[in-house]
C-alpha cells in the first residue's frame, strides 16, 4: 500500500520543470503563437532528447517503458509551463493507440519514430456534431482492392497541420460502436487538407480536416476492422488523464502567480495579500487543488494498474479538473486585478487553457453522467 | 505507487470483514429513535466500542504498553474501510482516541500515558474537550479560565462553553489561564480534569437539532493536582495546537464522508421522483456523481497523506484542507439527501412516515455544526493561507 511518488518520479518532475523554465519561458510561448502552425520542430526534438516522446513507448522500440503515470508527472509540467504543441496527442495517444493496437510490423514503422521525435501525430476524432460517441463519427472508409478510401471531414483536429501523421476515427460499416475503424494516414496523402480554426488559446491549434477520396493501404489500418471504438474509449480515456494532469500543473501555476502577485502589490497601505477576501479565494484554490491532486493520481494509476477502473477514474479526474481549473484561473485573473486583463500580463494563457482543455474530450458535464453510468446510479 | 495490499493484509481484511458480520450491533428500532445522547445509547456505544476494542481493531497503531498493538498505519486503514463497508457506527471516544490520545502519546509523561490512554482505547473513560469559552472561540488564546498553582494542586475558576459531551464525559482536557501577566500565547496551560472533582457543574445546552449535545461547564475552586498538567506549566499552547491538528484530521476524515456517500446513493436510487427512482433525474445525477467525485478525491487524498505518514514526511499543506473540504463536504451530502426527501426531509424522528429515522435532517444540521467546531471554515482558511501560502495576517 504506497500511494506516493518514487524518487524516479520526482527527479522526473524536477528535471521537466528545469527544463521547461529554461526551454519554453512565456515569452517563447507568445512567439510560437505566432508561427504559423504554432509548434515548434526544435522544442519537440530537444523534449525527445529528454526521452519524453518516448516515455511509454517499450524500450525495444526505442521508448523508456514507463508508466501513465510518468507521463502524468511530465503533462503536469507542461501544463504549468503552458507548452504549446501535439505533445499530448502525438506522445500519449497516437502512441497508445499502436502501443495497444498495432499490429508488430505497425509499431515497428511508427514507434521508433515517435519516440525519437522524427514525427509527430494528432487524433482526428469529432466531427461537426461534436459528439464523442460512436455516433459521432460518420467519416466513411469504403474498401477497395488495396486498401480504404476515406470521405468526410473531420473537426477540431489539434495541430494537424503540424503533425505527419493523423490517427482518423473512420466508419467502415454499420451503425453504433460495431462499424467503426481507425487509421494512421499520413498528412501529405493526396485529397486531405486542413483549414486552421482560429481559436483564443494561444497555446493550441485546431483545424478542420477534410478527406476527398483519400487512399491509404490496408496497412494503414490499425487494430481489426470494425473493432475501432473499444481502442478509442481507451484512447479517450487516456486524454482524460493527460488534459487533467496538464490541468493540474496549470492551476497549480496559477495559484502561485497569484499568491505572488498580492504579496507585492500594495493597495491602503498593505500588501493586498492581507486581504481576507483574497485569503480565503486562494485557500479556496488550495483546497480544491490538493485533493484533486490525488485523484489525478490515482486516475493515471488505475489506466495501467486497475482496468476495470479506469474509465471511471479518467471521467472522475477529467470532471474533477475541468471545473478546478477554470475556477482557479477565473479567480487567479480576479486577484490581479486590472494588470490580469491585459494582453501583456500572462494570466490569461492560463485562464484560456483552462477553457480549452475544459471542453475537449468532453466537460465535466459529460463525464459526471459517464460516471453515473458507469456505477450504475 | 501500488495499492495492492500484501497477501497477508488481505487475509486481514477477511478477518474483520468476518468478525463485524458476527458483531456488528443489531438494528434496534426502539433505540434508533432515541437522541444520540440518550443514556441508554451511550450505554450500547461504549460496549461497542470495547467490543471492537477487544477484538483488536481500535487504535491498532499506539505502542503496545498502552493498550495498543504498534501495528501498522495500513492495518487501521483496513478496519477503517471495512467499517464504512459495513456500515458500522462510529465510536464514542473518538475524541480520546483520535484527539487526546495522539496529544499524550507525544507530551504526556510516562505516568499518565499508563494511566489514561489504556481507558480511553475500552471506552471505560470518555473525554470531552474544554477549549472555548464565552469570550474565546475563534480567538481561543484569549481564555480567561484561571488555575492557580497552590502546593500541589490547580486551583481552577471560570467557564467553559459548547463543551461536547461533557453531560456524559468522565474527563475533560481542558485550557486554563496559568500566567494572567503573561502575553495571551503564553500564560496557558494544559490539564486533565475528573469530570467528578467537586466544584464542577455542567449544564446541557439544547443544540438546534434540539438534543443536548453540548453543554456549560462551570468551575468553582477545582482542585486539581498537578500530575495532571501535561506538558510544562505555561507552555500549554502547543500542546493544545497538537490537539487541534488532530481534531481538524478527525474532523475531516473521509471514513465517516464514504459512508454517508454510500447511504446518499442508496437513498437515491429509492425514492420516487415523479413516478422514477431519483437516480434517474438528469440533474439529481449531477449532483451525485459531483458529490461522489469530491469524495473519492478525498479517499485518494487520505491514501496520500497516509502514504507520507509511513514514510515519516511532514504532512505539509495537503493535510491543511481536511477539516475545510470534510466537514463541507459532509454538509453538502445531507443538503441533497434532504432534496431527495423533499416534503418528507423536516420529519422529525419517532414521527410517521420519516425516513432512516430522520437521520438526514440530523446529519443535515449535525454537520454544519462541525463546520463551525474545531475552528470555523473561515479560520481553516486563514490557516491555510497563512501558514500554508504564507500570505500576512490581516489587520
Ligand atoms: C457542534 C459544536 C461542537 C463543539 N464542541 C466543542 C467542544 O467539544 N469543545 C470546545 O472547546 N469547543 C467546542 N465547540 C466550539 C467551537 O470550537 C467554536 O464555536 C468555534 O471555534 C467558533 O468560536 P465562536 O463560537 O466563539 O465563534 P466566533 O469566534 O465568535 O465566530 C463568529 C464568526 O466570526 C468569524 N471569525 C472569527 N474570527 C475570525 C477571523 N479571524 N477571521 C475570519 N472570520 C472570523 C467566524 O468564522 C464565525 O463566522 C463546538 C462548536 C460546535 C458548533
Amino acid at each position: 500500500m504506497d500511494f506516493g511518488l518514487s524518487e524516479e518520479q520526482e527527479l522526473l518532475q524536477r528535471s521537466a520543470r528545469e527544463f521547461l523554465t529554461r526551454e519554453c519561458p512565456t515569452t517563447f510561448v507568445r512567439e510560437l503563437s505566432k508561427e504559423k502552425d504554432g509548434f515548434s520542430r526544435e522544442l519537440h526534438r530537444k523534449m525527445a532528447e529528454q526521452g519524453w516522446t518516448g516515455l511509454l513507448i517499450p524500450q525495444g522500440y526505442g521508448g523508456l517503458g514507463l508508466s501513465m503515470l510518468d507521463m502524468a508527472l511530465l503533462l503536469e509540467e507542461m501544463g504549468r509551463a503552458v507548452v504549446p504543441g501535439p505533445f499530448m496527442f502525438s506522445s500519449v495517444l497516437v502512441t497508445l493507440a499502436l502501443i495497444q493496437g498495432g499490429s508488430a510490423a505497425q509499431k515497428k514503422a511508427w514507434l521508433p519514430r515517435l519516440a525519437a521525435g522524427e514525427i509527430v501525430g494528432t487524433l482526428a476524432l469529432l466531427e461537426a456534431a461534436d459528439r464523442l460517441d460512436a455516433a459521432g463519427v460518420t467519416l466513411k472508409a469504403k474498401k477497395n482492392r488495396t486498401g480504404y478510401t476515406l470521405t468526410g471531414v473531420k473537426m477540431f483536429v489539434p495541430f494537424a497541420a503540424a503533425a505527419d501523421v493523423l490517427l482518423i476515427a473512420a466508419r467502415t460499416g454499420g451503425r453504433g460502436e460495431d462499424g467503426i475503424s481507425v487509421f494512421l494516414v499520413e498528412r501529405d496523402a493526396p485529397g486531405l487538407t486542413c483549414i486552421p480554426l482560429e481559436i483564443f488559446d494561444l497555446t493550441r491549434r485546431v483545424y478542420e480536416v477534410s478527406c476527398n477520396n483519400v487512399t491509404v493501404p490496408s496497412t494503414a489500418l490499425i487494430g481489426g476492422e470494425g473493432q475501432g471504438w473499444k481502442l478509442l474509449s481507451r484512447l479517450i480515456d487516456a486524454a482524460c488523464v493527460a488534459l487533467a494532469a496538464d490541468s493540474l500543473g496549470g492551476a497549480q501555476k496559477a495559484l502561485e502567480m497569484a499568491v505572488e502577485y498580492t504579496k507585492v502589490r500594495t493597495q491602503f497601505n498593505r500588501p493586498v495579500a492581507s486581504f481576507q477576501a483574497l485569503k480565503h479565494m486562494a485557500a479556496e484554490m488550495v483546497s480544491e487543488i490538493e485533493p484533486a491532486r490525488s485523484l489525478v493520481w490515482y486516475a493515471a494509476y488505475a489506466f495501467d494498474a486497475r482496468p476495470r477502473e479506469a474509465s471511471r477514474a479518467a471521467s472522475m479526474a477529467k470532471a474533477r479538473l475541468s471545473d478546478v481549473y477554470a475556477r482557479t484561473t477565473n479567480r487567479a485573473v480576479q486577484m490581479h486585478g486590472g494588470i490580469g486583463f491585459t494582453w501583456e500580463h500572462d494570466i490569461h494563457l492560463w485562464f484560456k487553457r483552462a477553457k480549452w482543455n475544459e471542453f475537449a474530450f468532453g466537460d465535466a458535464t459529460y463525464h459526471r453522467e459517464r460516471l453515473a453510468q458507469l456505477d450504475g446510479f | 505507487m501500488n495499492l495492492t495490499y500484501s497477501k497477508e493484509d488481505e487475509e486481514f481484511r477477511k478477518e474483520v470483514r468476518s468478525w463485524l458480520k458476527k458483531n456488528l450491533p443489531k438494528k434496534d428500532k426502539t433505540l434508533s429513535d432515541l437522541p444520540p445522547h440518550d443514556p441508554e445509547r451511550v450505554k450500547r456505544a461504549k460496549e461497542w466500542q470495547r467490543k471492537l476494542y477487544e477484538a483488536g481493531y481500535v487504535a491498532m497503531g499506539w505502542p503496545k504498553e498502552y493498550g495498543g498493538q504498534g501495528a501498522s498505519v495500513v492495518r487501521q486503514t483496513i478496519v477503517n474501510e471495512e467499517m464504512v463497508l459495513a456500515r458500522a457506527p462510529g465510536l464514542i471516544g473518538a475524541m480520546g482516541i483520535q484527539m487526546l490520545g495522539p496529544t499524550l502519546i507525544q507530551f504526556g509523561t510516562e505516568e499518565q500515558k499508563r494511566r489514561y490512554l489504556p481507558k480511553i482505547l475500552t471506552a471505560e473513560e470518555i473525554w470531552c474537550q474544554g477549549y472555548s469559552e464565552p469570550g474565546a472561540g475563534s480567538d481561543l488564546a484569549s481564555l480567561r479560565t484561571r488555575a492557580e498553582l497552590v502546593g500541589d494542586e490547580f486551583i481552577v475558576n471560570g467557564q467553559k462553553v459548547w463543551t461536547s459531551n461533557a453531560q456524559f464525559a468522565d474527563w475533560m482536557f481542558c485550557l486554563v489561564r496559568t500566567d494572567p501577566d503573561a502575553p495571551k500565547h503564553r500564560g496557558i496551560s494544559y490539564l486533565l480534569i475528573d469530570m467528578k472533582t467537586p466544584g464542577i457543574t455542567v449544564r446541557p445546552l439544547i443544540q438546534m437539532t434540539g438534543d443536548a449535545g453540548f453543554n456549560e461547564v462551570f468551575f468553582e475552586d477545582v482542585r486539581v493536582p498537578r500530575a495532571n498538567l501535561v506538558g510544562e506549566l505555561n507552555q500549554g499552547w502547543l500542546v493544545a495546537n497538537n490537539t487541534l491538528f488532530h481534531e481538524r484530521n478527525l474532523l475531516g476524515s473521509t471514513t465517516r464522508t464514504q459512508l454517508m456517500m454510500q447511504n446518499l446513493l442508496r437513498l437515491a436510487r429509492s425514492r420516487q421522483r415523479y413516478g422514477k427512482p431519483a437516480s434517474e433525474d438528469p440533474v439529481i445525477r449531477q449532483k451525485l456523481a459531483d458529490l461522489l467525485i469530491r469524495v473519492e478525491a478525498m479517499k485518494y487524498h487520505s491514501y496520500r497523506q497516509l502514504t507520507d505518514a509511513i514514510a515519516g514526511r511532514p504532512p505539509g499543506i495537503a493535510a491543511m484542507v481536511n477539516k475545510l473540504v470534510g466537514t463541507e463536504l459532509n454538509h453538502d451530502i445531507c443538503s441533497l439527501a434532504l432534496e431527495l426527501l423533499g416534503s418528507y426531509a423536516p420529519l422529525n424522528r419517532g414521527t410517521p412516515h420519516v425516513v432512516d429515522h430522520g437521520n438526514w435532517a440530523y446529519e443535515f444540521m449535525f454537520t454544519l455544526g462541525l463546520i463551525i467546531g474545531g475552528g470555523t471554515s473561515q479560520i481553516q482558511k486563514n490557516i491555510i493561507s497563512e501558514r500554508g501560502l504564507g500570505m500576512p495576517k490581516s489587520a
